[in-house]
């Protein structure tokens, strides 16, 4: 581990050097083993969160309440610690570059982790795929990654973001706080018009599930949407 | 090699020795798939078993239902590491909707609605091995869980027990399915850990 930085009060940016990293797809994820002295073992998948810097790979890493690994790895791995790790795998949830259709990205919480790396991947490669992210949050705190998507946000032919509010919203919002709702994507839909887009979504099973019934109330067709649920803790 | 994590003491949640290695016991009942949730209607919903482009056997919803059922106590494993033990179903078993057919096919691929597939040995769907099922946990089996009806094989990772059940594909020949193709393992036996190729 070479890093680790904070980027919520709950979720952690772990940067790992991996000896013969041959790279990955944006909306790939690596498995993380922890083994404790006994011999017992735990292992997580966690979603990369941006290309590989040569052999560094970066995940993101939201602390869950009672999370064996995610404690471990935000609260007690420290630089300098060994990790096992495998992967990159998945290839499904994921972003070819060079398809020009454009992007609708819609993330719950810290399912923005995947599509932060297809942002970051469309940013690297300075390619102009139109790309729409809306990221549902509880709060303007729990904004993951919420500097650089504002940055990026501004730059021309940057991507065009969206947070929705949950529970407290800035005092310049003007949509009143609360879940996902029809019209929230009908807008994201406007934004990628001209083209199909092509969706993904990502989050916990709940949200995926509502978003993924909004989009195809709004014409969008199954087979142009990407889910990833968060499955298990 | 084992290599012992720094400061990593683990929680050491309960085990039991039906717990396959690398997988961690859940109450809960996850929900993973790569798309929207098909919803199929029941007056819609047939079933079929195939050989080629040729469906030997058909049924609707009502027909199906009609069929001698069982009711089924099995442990269930996740390719994504969660298992829960004792969850009961109803559905019909495997050997009798093909109890007429006389195949020398050896493989099958499993298709759903919404398009996902995949691919079993014949052998792993039939002695009491593998059901449709249809009901859940005393209930109608939910969309999301793959209802109407789904593939039961609970002997392998659960990605092959397919939602949405639409056919069983008689073939010759073990192509991989949607997972398969995508980097996961073809067979999937938990107790081997046969996650992804090459396992």
């Amino acid at each position: 581990m070479t890093g680790s930085r904070a980027e919520t009060a709950t979720a952690h940016t772990l940067s790992l050097r991996v000896d013969e990293w041959s790279g990955h797809l944006p909306g790939q994820h690596v498995d993380v083993r922890l083994t404790a002295p006994d011999g017992y073992q735990a292992v997580r998948s966690y979603s990369l969160a941006a290309p590989a810097d040569d052999c560094v790979i970066e995940i993101t890493v939201q602390r869950l309440p009672g999370g064996e690994v995610s404690a471990f790895l935000t609260d007690i791995a420290m630089i300098g610690d060994e990790l096992e790790v495998r992967g990159p795998l998945g290839n499904w949830f994921v972003w070819d570059q060079d398809d020009p259709s454009p992007v609708l990205l819609v993330a719950g919480g810290s399912g923005v982790v995947p599509l932060m790396s297809m942002i970051r991947a469309r940013d690297e490669a300075d390619i102009q795929t139109p790309f729409h992210l809306i990221h549902s949050v509880r709060t303007p705190q729990d904004r993951i990654y919420g500097d650089e998507l504002t940055r990026l946000a501004a730059q021309a032919g940057g991507p065009s973001v969206t947070w929705l509010y949950t529970r407290t919203a800035p005092p310049t919002e003007t949509r009143p706080p609360g879940r996902l709702r029809q019209n929230d994507l009908d807008d994201g839909s406007s934004r990628t018009s001209g083209a199909t887009p092509t969706c993904f979504i990502c989050g916990p099973t709940g949200f995926v599930e509502e978003a993924a019934n909004h989009l195809l109330a709004a014409g969008h067709h199954a087979d142009r949407i990407r889910t990833e649920r968060f499955g298990g803790r | 090699m084992v290599h012992v994590t720094r400061g990593f003491t683990g929680r050491h949640p309960a085990t039991d020795d039906r717990l396959p290695p690398g997988q961690y016991l859940t109450d809960d009942f996850p929900v993973l798939s790569a798309g929207p949730t098909p919803a199929i209607r029941r007056d819609e919903w047939t079933f079929s078993v195939r050989d080629g482009d040729q469906a030997l056997r058909s049924w609707t919803w009502d027909e199906f239902t009609a069929l001698p059922a069982e009711d089924i106590t099995v442990d269930i494993h996740c390719v994504t590491r969660w298992s829960r033990l004792d969850t009961t179903w109803r559905g019909v078993a495997i050997d009798d909707l093909l109890a007429d057919v006389d195949t020398a096919a050896e493989y099958v691929l499993a298709r759903s609605y919404g398009g996902y597939t995949t691919n079993l040995p014949l052998e792993d769907l039939l002695d009491g091995k593998a059901w449709i099922a249809y009901e859940h946990d005393g209930d109608d089996l939910p969309a999301e869980h793959g209802g109407p009806a789904r593939l039961l094989v609970p002997h392998l990772y659960l990605w092959k027990s397919a939602k949405w059940i639409k056919s069983l594909d008689l073939v010759d020949d073990d192509d991989p399915g949607f997972w398969e193709s995508l980097g996961y393992h073809d067979y999937g036996d938990p107790w081997r850990e046969q996650r992804y190729q090459g396992d």
